[in-house]
């Protein structure tokens, strides 16, 4: 599976379970697995907090 | 390989023999300096004691050739011109790291040095050291200019684009930000530490000298005359370059196909990462992380609202920006394994 992101290749452990939070190596990106049916994953995006630089 | 240093006591000069001490196939077997005859080298490079007994000799072109497959030199612009020349017509290889063999054509002298370039024959015979631009004929050269450390952390974040026809290029403003090695050994008045501690210094606004590389590479991979805007900054760290390269987009690019354009361009190379991550501290590039490696980091963030496109590019100014960039050009005009001797992660924290 390409990460929406940036298209690098995702890489979702086999084990991996629904709601679990996999992270694109290239761009960091979070995805949680929001459905898994054998093979079939689908992702969607990972809700993240921004980093606030209190400026 | 024998290698000679001519310049070795400066900053950048010491960068090189510190990496060629460990190179696998290089022995260092010369290294002058025109105020340190007979001293050891480890007397002005203290780090290196204990790498080696070598003391400055004066430069001898006869003996150095005699005992050298190939020099390095590293000495003030201006004062390269001579001695390249000599060790080229005596058939040696050379990597020069200063800008005397750098920009292509000899008017280029006058408006950005000041001087006239007394042998602008030989400027053709020169290539520029940058890999990933010019790999192939920097494998044949027998003279080799490295970039500017500015000029090359610039051009690397920039030539992606320009080749890709994505940017305007009447409207180009690269922002730098330098570490206080960059002045040299030599010092001045303002690189003292009373002067220089704690300094966010725009020292050149305009008129950069690094500006005249950037644009001389930057026009040959678009066919056509590239002005670029360049404003450097003296900031408080030892080592370290950020480029925040201001561009404005001719067409409408998502960051897909951003990460596709610098993947396609930097994917297989060794000393460029791409960085422009959502977590953990490194975000964009930023010199901290790239202190005592050869490595160019490249990152870009999208402005939709103005049409602007930031190309981020952080080096170690005498690693990638001098002497890294020497010892990956020796490598590839000997025919060594390109990563040798300077293969090495990030020193942090620094």
């Amino acid at each position: 599976m390409k990460c929406p992101e940036c298209d690098a290749d995702l890489n979702i452990p086999e084990d991996a379970a629904v709601g679990e939070i996999v992270s694109c190596s290239d761009c960091g990106a979070d995805y949680e697995i929001s459905k898994k049916d054998g093979s079939t994953v689908e992702i969607k995006e990972a809700e993240t907090v921004g980093e606030d630089w209190g400026e | 390989m024998k290698v000679g240093i001519v310049g070795a006591s400066g900053y950048v000069g010491g960068e090189v023999v510190r990496l060629l001490l460990s190179h696998p196939e290089a022995e260092v077997s010369m290294v002058t300096s025109t105020k340190h005859v007979g001293e050891y080298l480890h007397r002005i490079h203290p780090s290196l004691k204990g790498f080696t007994e070598l003391t400055f000799s004066e430069l001898d072109y006869d003996k150095m050739s005699d005992n050298c497959d190939l020099v390095f030199t590293a000495v003030p612009h201006g004062t390269a011109t001579e001695i390249v020349k000599a060790f080229y017509d005596r058939g040696m290889k050379i990597i020069d790291l200063s800008a005397d063999y750098r920009l292509h054509n000899a008017d280029d002298y006058t408006k950005w040095y000041g001087w006239e370039h007394p042998h602008p024959d030989y400027l053709s015979k020169s290539i520029f050291g940058v890999p990933e631009l010019h790999r192939d004929k920097i494998k044949n050269a027998q003279l080799v200019s490295c970039p500017g450390c500015m000029a090359v952390t610039s051009t690397l974040a920039l030539y992606p684009l320009i080749k890709n026809d994505l940017i305007d290029t009447d409207h180009i403003v690269v922002d730098s930000k330098i570490g206080s090695s960059g002045a040299g050994a030599g010092g001045t008045s303002g690189t003292q530490h009373a002067m220089r501690a704690g300094v966010i210094r725009p020292y050149k606004p305009a008129k950069h000298r690094h500006t005249g590389e950037i644009e001389q590479e930057l026009s040959e991979i678009a066919g056509k005359k590239i002005k670029v805007s360049m404003s450097p900054h003296a900031v408080d760290v030892v080592r370290g370059i950020l480029c925040t390269n201001h561009t404005f987009l001719k067409k409408e690019v998502d960051e897909k196909e951003l990460w596709k354009i610098y993947r396609a361009e930097f994917g297989e190379e060794p000393f460029i990462r791409l960085i422009r991550d959502k977590n953990g501290l490194y975000k964009f590039p930023d010199p901290k992380f790239v202190v005592g490696s050869n490595f160019c980091d490249i990152g870009f963030d999208l402005d939709e609202d103005n049409n602007r496109l930031i190309a981020l590019s952080a080096s170690d100014n005498l690693m990638r920006g001098a002497a890294g960039s020497a010892v990956q050009n020796m490598n590839i005009m000997s025919g060594f394994d390109e990563k040798q001797g300077i293969m090495y992660s990030p020193l942090t924290p620094v």
